[in-house]
């Protein structure tokens, strides 16, 4: 593979910057691999990286409906973070920061990485002590949390309202100076160029129609392109969860619904932070490219379709112009929808199943995309080693049986008020 | 915008709606030993289906009547609704 940096930039300058390798090949899918991996957006191609780098199996195929990044990957508003208050979601995520702060030396790719400090806003007291909690808990985890008070929030983001009749006033927040963004693209990229590199088969528009289970065991994949042997298999299909499911006869604790996004005109430099609403659901960042990226609660009812509607949007701004008056003097540049799987207590799933050499990967509601190096790097060795790791242990998908649930936020199971 | 007809008042924007989440989902019947794991089934599985889906509205800037509505989950394309305690086909 041909290693990216500023002499191969000058190198290929010289010719136009036509003669680079290609970043992944498009091959046609063998007859048998030892392990196939069900979804290329970015916890796919983590897993199968982690898959050949980690664990030397590199006999390895993801299988994509579409085309890779073409998913959630390439739909989030790229917000990387670890302020969990309880311990399986905070250890997992602050695992994951440590990759992504290693991730572009790591992968050879700018992942545009950017440790901007998240601040979730408190608009009240009680709002101030839930978060003194949750910034306490989470620096027993090893996770910086600082607690801001409106003064040192408003020194931060002096753009937000301060003004005095205000409905919700700026109490003040915590912020996670470690949290931040990355450019989400690169990031299925630059795992889908070294996972090729080390072997690993990329099968783009190839979906998966079926599956054959001999005697409890999972034997191969039925595809559009065919049938396809593997001794293992993993889901790594958010939003689409179900679908499969269904071919396998299961039933999950997931709802599949769908979440908006969108993005403002480009301006100056002005916000440095990823900031949250905290008497609603809406969080912003700025984008390199200027934009202000912007999202924040499902439209909230079951869908497949990659489309929202127009209440939900206006509800989300709404609550945007509370925070950031300013926001009401931008054009809208591009709004946008993505599939989510709901879990019943909002933390995911990574686990066994009931059939051997199946393995479940899912329910990431709308916090996948800063679990993607954690999820595949324990996915990874969950199918690599037939068994959970303790970072994932947790996610475990007879939790809901037992009673262990990691109900982060305490909804309950209608997952559409999440 | 989805438009929802309202057994009760007629077809209404979804803002007067809140969602009840998927209507198949029967509840355990009363006084009858069932087990755990037939009680965890009914609380946390849900199918979620591509394409029809049964499932709870609540009228609540409206009639405040609960009904039930069929509808795509793929199209958003709305079927047919009824009252709560209708029959479906």
């Amino acid at each position: 593979m041909q290693k990216y940096s500023v002499f191969s930039l000058i190198k290929n300058a010289f010719s136009d910057h036509q003669n680079w390798e290609v970043a992944w090949k498009d091959p046609t899918p063998k007859k048998e691999y030892d392990v196939i991996i069900i979804g290329g957006g970015g916890h796919g191609l983590a897993t199968a990286y982690y898959l050949a780098k980690e664990h030397n199996i590199t006999n390895v195929a993801i299988i994509e409906k579409g085309w890779i990044g073409g998913g959630n990957v390439g739909r989030n508003t790229t917000i990387i973070r670890s302020n969990y208050m309880h311990d399986d979601n905070a250890l997992f995520s602050e695992f994951g920061m440590d990759l992504w702060r290693k991730m572009s030396q790591d992968l050879n790719y700018n992942v545009m990485f950017s440790p901007r400090g998240i601040i979730n806003l408190a608009h009240s007291d009680a709002q101030m002590n839930a978060y003194s909690r949750r910034g306490n808990s989470m620096r027993l985890n090893g996770i910086d949390a600082v607690l801001l008070n409106r003064e040192e929030v408003q020194k931060r983001i002096p753009m937000a309202d301060f003004s005095d009749n205000v409905r919700f006033p700026i109490f003040g927040g915590l912020m996670q100076p470690s949290a931040g963004t990355a450019r989400h693209d690169a990031v299925a990229w630059g795992y889908a160029r070294q996972a090729d590199s080390m072997g690993v088969d990329i099968i783009q528009n190839c979906e998966v129609t079926g599956f054959d289970v001999t005697n409890g065991k999972i034997v191969g994949v039925r595809t559009s392109r065919g049938d396809i042997k593997a001794k293992k298999v993993g889901l790594c299909v958010a939003g689409s969860t179900n679908i499969l499911a269904e071919m396998l006869n299961m039933t999950l604790p997931i709802e599949t619904h769908l979440l908006q996004a969108c993005v403002s005109e480009p301006v100056k430099p002005l916000l440095d932070h990823v900031v949250t609403f905290g008497a609603g659901h809406f969080y912003c960042s700025q984008s390199d490219k200027g934009e202000m990226v912007m999202g924040g609660d499902l439209d909230g009812y079951n869908s497949y379709s990659q489309r929202g509607n127009l209440p939900t949007l206006q509800h989300v701004l709404t609550e945007g112009i509370a925070m950031f008056p300013f926001l009401s003097k931008l054009k809208m540049l591009r709004t946008w929808g993505g599939i989510m799987d709901m879990s019943m207590d909002g933390s995911p799933i990574i686990d066994k199943t009931h059939i051997d050499g199946l393995y479940l990967n899912c329910g990431w509601c709308y916090g996948g995309f800063k679990a993607t190096p954690a999820s595949g790097w324990t996915f990874a060795h969950t199918i690599a080693q037939d068994r959970v790791h303790e970072l994932n242990a947790g996610y475990s998908l007879n939790r809901f049986n037992t009673g262990d649930l990691i109900d982060e936020k305490g909804l309950g199971t209608k997952t559409w008020i999440s | 915008m989805l438009y929802i007809f309202c057994p009760h008042c007629g077809s209404r924007s979804q803002n007067e709606f809140a969602y009840g989440g998927d209507a198949t989902v029967k509840r355990p019947e009363l006084n009858k030993e069932i087990s755990d794991q037939d009680w965890d089934n009914f609380v946390y599985l849900r199918k979620s289906p591509r394409g029809k889906h049964l499932e709870l509205w609540h009228h609540i800037s409206g009639c405040r009547q609960w009904i039930k509505v069929e509808r795509d989950t793929s199209t958003h394309e709305i079927f047919k609704t009824y009252k709560a305690d209708e029959l479906t086909e």
